[in-house]
């Protein structure tokens, strides 16, 4: 049987080593995926976010054994990051998740953030259309611990959520700009320590001054005593159902589908920017003169891009 | 490198000693891999299941409280169970030399013991995966 076909009749192996090659950049994978991409888009995507030892991977783990309670499958990426000097990566969020990890309905993949331009990128997003095809009925996407691109975390799902603890900071931190602004739902994790109530009214109140017609709840959880966790993803269920009901469900996927297309197409850009030799070589003489101050990097971009982008197409 | 080699660094069984499989973990990772762990206590069934939705080229498993006779060769067994016998398995920690035989014979391509430098671990399993 071909490798399509074992991921079509939900061969795990195959769906683990269709990861892998996407992964990988593995040319046949995309044709398979070019064949089989109309079968995805059935999968609920959540994006789960917030700083590092918040809780994410736990709350990930109560949040799919709920889940699953209903009758529902679930896939989940976790990403951790990648080593930008070696290469390699330590991925660990597989330990807070044994409860889920012996079910046949839970699919679990760790991917190293590998440095892709944009954090989570195409092996992830791809990754997410790989199980998508398999049949999950949602897919969790668990970030690495916060930094700028997390808000890429936005566009590959449809609802993120924020997994906030207490005692991180004061409340400049919560109006500062970026990664408060995409969580579609928040939770306070740890909410039985010190400063929770205090955390939570200082995310509302920043949460009150949005304009937007969605106003993202906030709830406490405490995930390692699964307290609160089905009332969190009964929140999750109501901002799907806000979706849905405005219409905003489809407008959400052509914006994710749009930055996804131009995110592919810089890909493919910076890819043929390097890969042939003689390409290598007028961006180091380039890179060489600029840094020498005998040409400025304006001047140096033009050039490049007349010489190695234009001349392609 | 074309694409770095994936290892699910496992601890079965009941003891809680994990700072060499985080040795080896940090030693993998530094020699460009990507190193998946999975915690304490984990079953073989876990373990294999694991590795295969990971799709790891390799599984290094360390154990350390005398069970490695039942938990390595029930490892393999399971893996090939799956149709999974391409990845390599290689087992290290306290393990006394007169039962490698054993392990060797059951499918475990290679032991190490304390004291073997992580340099060999490395080019072992760089050299060994499939």
């Amino acid at each position: 049987m071909t490798l399509e076909e074992r991921l079509i009749n939900g061969d795990r192996r195959a769906v683990a080593r269709m990861i892998t090659l996407v992964e990988n950049n593995d040319h046949d994978a995309f044709e398979i995926l070019k064949k089989l991409y109309h079968r995805s888009g059935n999968a609920y995507v959540i994006g789960i976010t917030g700083p590092p030892g918040a809780g994410k991977s736990t709350l990930t783990d109560k949040l799919v054994k709920h889940i699953r309670t209903l009758g529902k499958t679930v896939g989940v990426i976790a990403v951790d990051p990648t080593s930008p000097f070696t290469g390699g990566a330590i991925l660990g969020d597989r330990v807070r998740m044994s409860d889920i990890s012996m079910d046949p309905g839970v699919f679990i993949r760790s991917m190293g953030a590998r440095g892709h331009l944009g954090g989570i990128s195409q092996g992830t997003s791809a990754a997410i259309k790989v199980l998508d095809i398999y049949g999950c009925d949602y897919i969790f996407v668990e970030t690495v611990g916060v930094g700028q691109s997390e808000i890429d975390i936005v566009k590959n799902c449809d609802t993120t959520l924020m997994v906030m603890v207490p005692g991180l900071g004061d409340d400049i931190q919560a109006i500062k700009a970026g990664v408060m602004e995409i969580g579609d739902v928040f939770a306070i994790n740890k909410s039985d320590r010190d400063g929770a109530k205090r955390t939570a009214r200082e995310i509302n109140a920043m949460l009150d001054f949005s304009s937007k017609d969605w106003r993202p709840p906030v709830e406490m959880v405490i995930a390692t005593e699964n307290q609160g966790v089905d009332k969190l993803f009964e929140q999750v269920e109501v901002h799907r159902q806000y979706l849905e009901e405005t219409g905003n469900f489809q407008q959400r996927r052509f914006d994710n589908t749009k930055n996804e297309l131009i995110e592919m197409v810089k890909h493919k850009i910076v890819g043929q920017l390097m890969d042939e030799s003689y390409k290598q070589e007028i961006v180091n003489e380039l890179s060489d003169r600029v840094a020498k101050r005998m040409l400025d990097p304006y001047t140096a971009i033009d050039t490049l891009y007349d010489k190695v982008i234009k001349q392609e197409s | 490198m074309d694409r770095p080699i994936r290892v699910l660094v496992a601890k079965p069984g009941l003891d809680g000693h994990d700072r060499g499989a985080k040795v080896i973990a940090r030693a993998l990772r530094d020699a460009g891999m990507e190193v998946i762990y999975t915690g304490l206590r984990q079953t073989p069934e876990q373990i294999v299941n694991a590795a295969i939705q990971e799709d790891v080229d390799c599984v290094a498993i360390s154990i350390l409280s005398g069970a490695h006779n039942t938990l390595l060769p029930k490892v393999v067994a399971l893996l090939k169970q799956e149709n999974a016998e391409d990845i390599l398995v290689v087992g290290g920690g306290v393990i006394p030399d007169e039962d490698i035989p054993f392990l060797k014979e059951s499918g475990i391509s290679e032991v190490f013991t304390p004291g073997t430098p992580t340099e060999v671990t490395i080019n072992y399993i760089r050299e060994h995966v499939k």
